[in-house]
């Protein structure tokens, strides 16, 4: 038998398995849509306000500001602006000394819970991304792409969203080998990601050099990027370099991750009695 | 065993403190009731206090997280210089108003959205045994003092605003602040056990609770000429939220609210308040009474 595909094959089932984890919870899911839906609609009004005012604020006129608002409730949850998904329960995994029959199982440490979140975030995506878009698309005037292909781009960086989202959880997650509690760190990479994902106002009007940062850091690989793509924003080359920078991100934090692993399980002695 | 084991220092500080549930009377209940919730609190408080660094980082983040959505607003005003027809000064004294209700609100019960969690696990049968209101233990459990951070946050733009806006005062409108702030975290009480008791009945949706409280907090701090008319009736007549801070707010800033309601609805909220937090125990009465326990 050959080895990769059988790895492969490992890893799609955890994506599968945990695809159907999330929709088991299908009361919740419905409360999620819910509340999507009514921040979507207070935020919608703020934003018709400031875009009332300013007109073409960001390089967006009302319409792309308001498609922003739907983006942002439909992308919250797929790539985990909050967090969540999967760190806390590897923090709690490192924690009780779980994480040693982890570690000694033939799968890689990080591959699985990657495969695991790619899952969640498919399913976060169609069941708690479509259907508060549907209603937003219903009741306000949005600039939904006219094209297929532009939908496709989208999902692309959406995906490469979820990679870096990812990444950057897996290092929260990982902290925990040192600091035992990891609220800490989640606080922390809480408040940066709503900060710099562009989840809290697009990153276009952030003011000055503060945009300038905003825009070059991971975070803004979450929503920012996916919704500029899906506004039409990037096209041509600057798409392929829009996603280079997803893509670059990703590596760098995949690449930290594994080599925080690789320290994790030398050095660190495994909690567990 | 003769002597009952004490699991917290707070029933030996009060060996009378608990009658067995029956107190006669309403009064008397909610007494018991009130006292249960202060013991059960003060044990959490002593609890946190422990780790004395801990509670003083998880309170500043706390403070900055809850602080994120001013934050926006800042930002917005970087670009704009009116919202809604209201300047900086004028939104911040509404959000300092809805942040400080809710946050109050929020240290006072907030852990209420965790009713659903026990109603699945069946740990609730654990508070239905104990000789204290069921209300008094959920809303108590697990207190968490870090909380202040978001009521401090909501003070100090209270309080810039009050600085910065040049309003003619009159005793009225001094009266009316901290009416306001009690009366709307009133209010948001009565909408988190609401919240509390829906979970009865759908265990699995405590997100559905996050709409009317994080939600309905963030659409109070902004004005309500922002947002829709049948937006604005909503939040008056259906979830009355628009009386924490819209409409005695808008008195004091000598604003017309949207509607057309006569001025003495500004100093409606106390009776609102009490209005809905009966309503809202009504609600938990009717839920507790329909729980069936998972019997694992």
């Amino acid at each position: 038998m050959c080895v990769r595909s059988g790895r492969f094959r490992l890893y799609a089932a955890v994506a599968g398995g945990s695809f159907r984890r999330y929709a088991t919870y299908r009361i919740a899911t419905l409360a999620g849509v819910f509340t999507n839906t009514v921040f979507g609609v207070i935020l919608t009004y703020t934003y018709i306000a400031l875009w009332d005012e300013k007109p073409g604020l960001g390089g967006y006129d009302q319409a792309q500001a308001l498609t922003y608002v739907w983006i942002g409730q439909a992308l919250l949850t797929t790539v985990a602006v909050m967090g969540g998904g999967f760190e806390d329960e590897l923090m709690a995994r490192i924690r009780t000394g779980d994480i040693a029959i982890d570690l000694y199982r033939p799968a890689d440490l990080q591959a699985w819970w990657l495969a695991g979140d790619l899952g969640r975030g498919a399913f976060q995506l169609l069941a708690r991304g479509v259907a508060p878009m549907a209603f937003g698309g219903l009741f306000f005037s949005l600039a939904l792409p006219g094209d297929a292909l532009t939908w496709l781009a989208a999902a692309v960086a959406v995906l490469l969203g979820v990679l870096v989202s990812f990444a950057l959880r897996f290092l929260v997650a990982l902290s925990a080998f040192w600091l035992i509690d990891g609220a800490g760190v989640a606080q922390i990479a809480w408040l940066a990601s709503m900060f710099f994902s562009g989840m809290l106002l697009p990153l276009n009007v952030f003011p000055g050099a503060l945009g300038e940062i905003a825009r070059a850091l991971p975070w803004s690989a979450l929503m920012q990027v996916p919704a500029d793509v899906f506004l039409g924003k990037r096209t041509g080359m600057d798409l392929l370099a829009t996603y280079a920078f997803q893509a670059g991100w990703a590596a760098v934090l995949l690449a930290g991750g594994r080599l925080l692993q690789s320290v994790a399980t030398r050095r660190v002695v495994v909690q567990g009695g | 065993m003769a002597e009952p084991t004490l699991r917290d220092g707070a029933a030996r500080d009060a060996p009378s403190g608990l009658r067995d549930g029956t107190a006669e009377g309403p009064l008397a209940r909610a007494l018991d009731g009130l006292r249960a919730y202060r013991m059960i609190s003060a044990m959490w408080i002593r609890s946190t206090m422990a780790y004395r660094a801990s509670f003083a980082m998880t309170a500043l983040g706390n403070f900055a997280a809850t602080a994120l959505d001013f934050v926006a607003i800042l930002l917005m005003f970087s670009q704009v210089d009116a919202l809604g027809g209201y300047r900086l000064a004028e939104v911040a004294f509404l959000y300092g108003a809805a942040s400080t209700a809710f946050g109050l609100a929020d240290l006072a019960i907030g852990s209420m959205d965790r009713l659903g969690r026990r109603v699945r696990d069946g740990t609730l049968d654990t508070l239905l045994v104990r000789p204290a209101p069921v209300l008094a233990q959920v809303a108590a459990d697990q207190f968490a003092l870090r909380r202040l951070g978001r009521v401090t946050q909501g003070l100090l733009i209270l309080g810039y605003a009050l600085f910065a806006l040049d309003l003619a005062w009159t005793p009225l409108k001094v009266l009316l602040i901290p009416l306001m702030l009690v009366s709307g975290a009133g209010i948001f009480v009565a909408v988190f056990i609401a919240g509390a008791a829906f979970q009865f009945l759908a265990q699995d949706a405590s997100e559905v609770q996050n709409a009317f409280t994080y939600g309905g907090n963030t659409l109070l701090q902004y004005p309500p000429t922002v947002f829709a008319k049948d937006l604005v009736r909503g939040a008056t007549f259906l979830v009355p939220i628009a009386f924490v801070n819209w409409l005695p707010g808008l008195y004091v800033l000598g604003r017309p609210y949207p509607l057309a309601l006569p001025t003495w609805a500004a100093f409606t909220p106390p009776l609102v308040a009490v209005a809905c937090c009966a309503l809202a125990g009504l609600a938990w009465r009717a839920g507790l009474r329909s729980y069936r326990s998972t019997g694992s």
